[in-house]
């Protein structure tokens, strides 16, 4: 699992990335309410606005931490957004990107890095 | 006077300006409007008096005044938007009070109760009458709510383009063409018709994020638009439903009875005056699947601490103090004031006294276009209507409307004026409501019949 500073993760199967926000970025934002995740066939590049998560307290966009098209979106989430929160690195998912650049991967952080970032902040 | 200070009321010298200027690097202030086409500016100040005492302002400002006509003045035909009815004293008086008169947006649920019970009130009547889910607290216009509706129907359906039907007020095309224009959404209009509402159903593709049909349409036309939703549905694509006279709600099936995904309407005619065009209200509804992407105000019903019945602004996270630029809408502000008069006088009427009020309406319009159609030379081109009709005049609408005038009958709004490009120069549009006296009725048709016969 890779990560980003804006608190996304990225797990990478073939060529298939799993994106989703990290436990601390889920704990930070509280009880999420409301996740709107993008649309199968969008196209999406690093950094771009990839869904947009809702809590009681905030409104954040996600960004996508890798380019490539957006096969599959977690629709599960419409119904119980709350499973951002109880598995944010696991079935809160927020969408499966088919990477476009393998390459932009070896920038993200590893779980080392990302804790050492975390506690910088 | 030397050695008096003038203290002025402009708090900005010239030498500020300029500074101000040099810092964003403009060289005056014309500059900043260049975005303003050419012809819309002015090029020299309005040509007034430097100054005046009050009472000649007074005087003179009465004599401008005298030289228009209130609707109140005589008989009058008016509708096409804007629709003259009783407003009853209690409205005024209700509205008047500081708390409602004075009051802000209701950001703070523990000191603005009252202006949000108000609000939460309105949706309710709004989405009954609409035969809605859910209803927002409010919009600029109707037309403005139009335009809203269309830019939610893109966000949800992620797609494109708003098929407009030829029964839509041409001046809410043209908001709605303005803003779609700005953001990028195409919009096809349909030829101007009076009984083709279904039209937009053989225009609806792959792109069509919403059909626009209006009933009772800028003709008077009321269409069942049943068929209409379940084929924009059927293409994904969501059906917008236009009122332009929300009393016609106390008649009509609901448009949430005929399957419309998003509902708007003008409200001026609950508790409102013709106000000179404006400030209005406009009402906005949809179907609760699609409400995180409705514009505006929500107002919600919760519970405080201690379990009491309150009430707040809620989804707020769609709007623009919380998105910024990602916002569903960036009107965030309403006519608060009007959509108080709409829902006083929706209280007072109620279920009973609104359909009361639609039922007069109604009679006096068949009255009308009884006393019309027998006028020779006169054809009454709606085939169904609630208050208002369009009539085809021997000639020129426009020119007829201004002899009728000059006879003390204001007849109505010749379609040429909505929209001049679209050839119907002899049709006239007419409206009756609960205010038109029978004897008014009486004169216009004998008006008519007397220009008509020179």
């Amino acid at each position: 699992m890779k990560f980003t500073k804006d608190h996304e993760w990225v797990e990478v199967a073939g060529d298939i990335a799993t994106v989703g926000i990290t436990a601390y970025a889920a704990e930070q934002l509280g009880d999420v309410v409301f996740v709107e995740v993008p649309e199968v066939g969008k196209t999406v590049k690093q950094g771009d606005q990839l869904a947009v998560v809702e809590s009681v307290k905030a409104a954040s966009d996600v960004y996508a931490p890798v380019s490539g098209e957006v096969v599959e979106a977690n629709e599960t989430l419409g119904d119980s957004p709350e499973t951002v929160n109880a598995l944010p690195e696991a079935g809160g998912w927020f969408a499966k990107v088919k990477l476009s650049n393998a390459a932009e991967l070896d920038a993200l952080m590893d779980r080392d890095a990302y804790e050492a970032f975390l506690g910088t902040l | 006077m030397s050695g008096i200070k003038i203290m002025r009321y402009l708090p900005l010298t010239p030498e500020d300006r300029a500074d101000m200027l040099g810092v964003i690097g403009a060289e005056s202030i014309d500059e900043l409007f260049v975005d303003v086409p050419a012809v819309a500016r002015r090029a020299q100040p309005v040509d007034l008096p430097f100054h005046a005492g009050e009472l000649e302002v007074e005087r003179e400002m009465l004599a401008l005044s005298r030289r228009n006509r209130a609707a109140s003045e005589g008989p009058f035909f008016v509708g096409a938007g804007a629709y003259r009815h009783h407003v009853p004293a209690t409205v005024d008086h209700i509205i008047q009070r500081s708390e409602f008169l004075t009051s802000y947006t209701p950001y703070q649920p523990e000191i603005a109760q009252g202006t949000l019970q108000v609000l939460f009130e309105f949706q309710t009547q709004v989405a009954a009458l609409t035969g809605m889910e859910v209803a927002n607290a409010s919009l600029y216009d109707g037309s403005t709510a139009a335009a809203e509706a269309v830019m939610m129907a893109t966000r949800v359906t992620r797609r494109n383009k708003a098929v407009l039907s030829g029964g839509v007020h041409p001046q809410y095309v043209g908001t709605v063409e303005t803003l779609a224009h700005a953001a990028g959404v195409a919009t096809d209009r349909l030829p101007a018709a009076i009984d083709a509402e279904d039209a937009v159903i053989a225009a609806i593709d792959a792109d069509t994020a919403c059909v626009v049909v209006q009933t009772p349409n800028v003709f008077g036309t009321a269409t069942d638009v049943t068929k209409i939703a379940a084929a924009a549905q059927a293409a994904g694509a969501l059906l917008i439903v236009v009122t332009t006279e929300a009393v016609s709600y106390g008649l009509l099936k609901s448009p949430g009875e005929m399957g419309a995904d998003i509902v708007v309407a003008e409200g001026q005619s609950i508790g409102n005056g013709l106000n000179f065009g404006g400030p209005y209200v406009g009402l906005f509804a949809c179907k609760e699947k699609y409400v995180r992407q409705a514009p505006g105000r929500l107002c919600g019903e919760t519970v405080d601490a201690e379990g009491r019945r309150g009430f707040v602004l809620t989804l707020s996270t769609r709007e623009q103090h919380i998105r910024r630029d990602k916002a569903t809408s960036n009107i965030c502000t309403n006519s608060g004031l009007c959509a108080l008069a709409f829902s006083i006088h929706m209280s007072l009427l109620g279920e009973k006294g609104l359909r009361r009020l639609a039922l007069v309406n109604h009679q006096k319009a068949v009255k009308l276009r009884d006393a019309l159609a027998a006028v020779p030379g006169v054809q009454v081109l709606t085939p169904r209507f609630f208050n208002e009709f369009a009539i085809k005049v021997p000639g020129n609408a426009a020119e007829l409307v201004e002899t009728l005038a000059a006879n003390g009958v204001i007849a109505g709004v010749p379609f040429s004026r909505l929209d001049p490009a679209a050839g119907l120069d002899d049709v006239l549009l007419v409206a009756a409501t609960e205010t038109t006296p029978d004897g008014d009725i009486a004169l216009f048709s004998k008006a008519l019949s007397k220009v008509l016969a020179q």
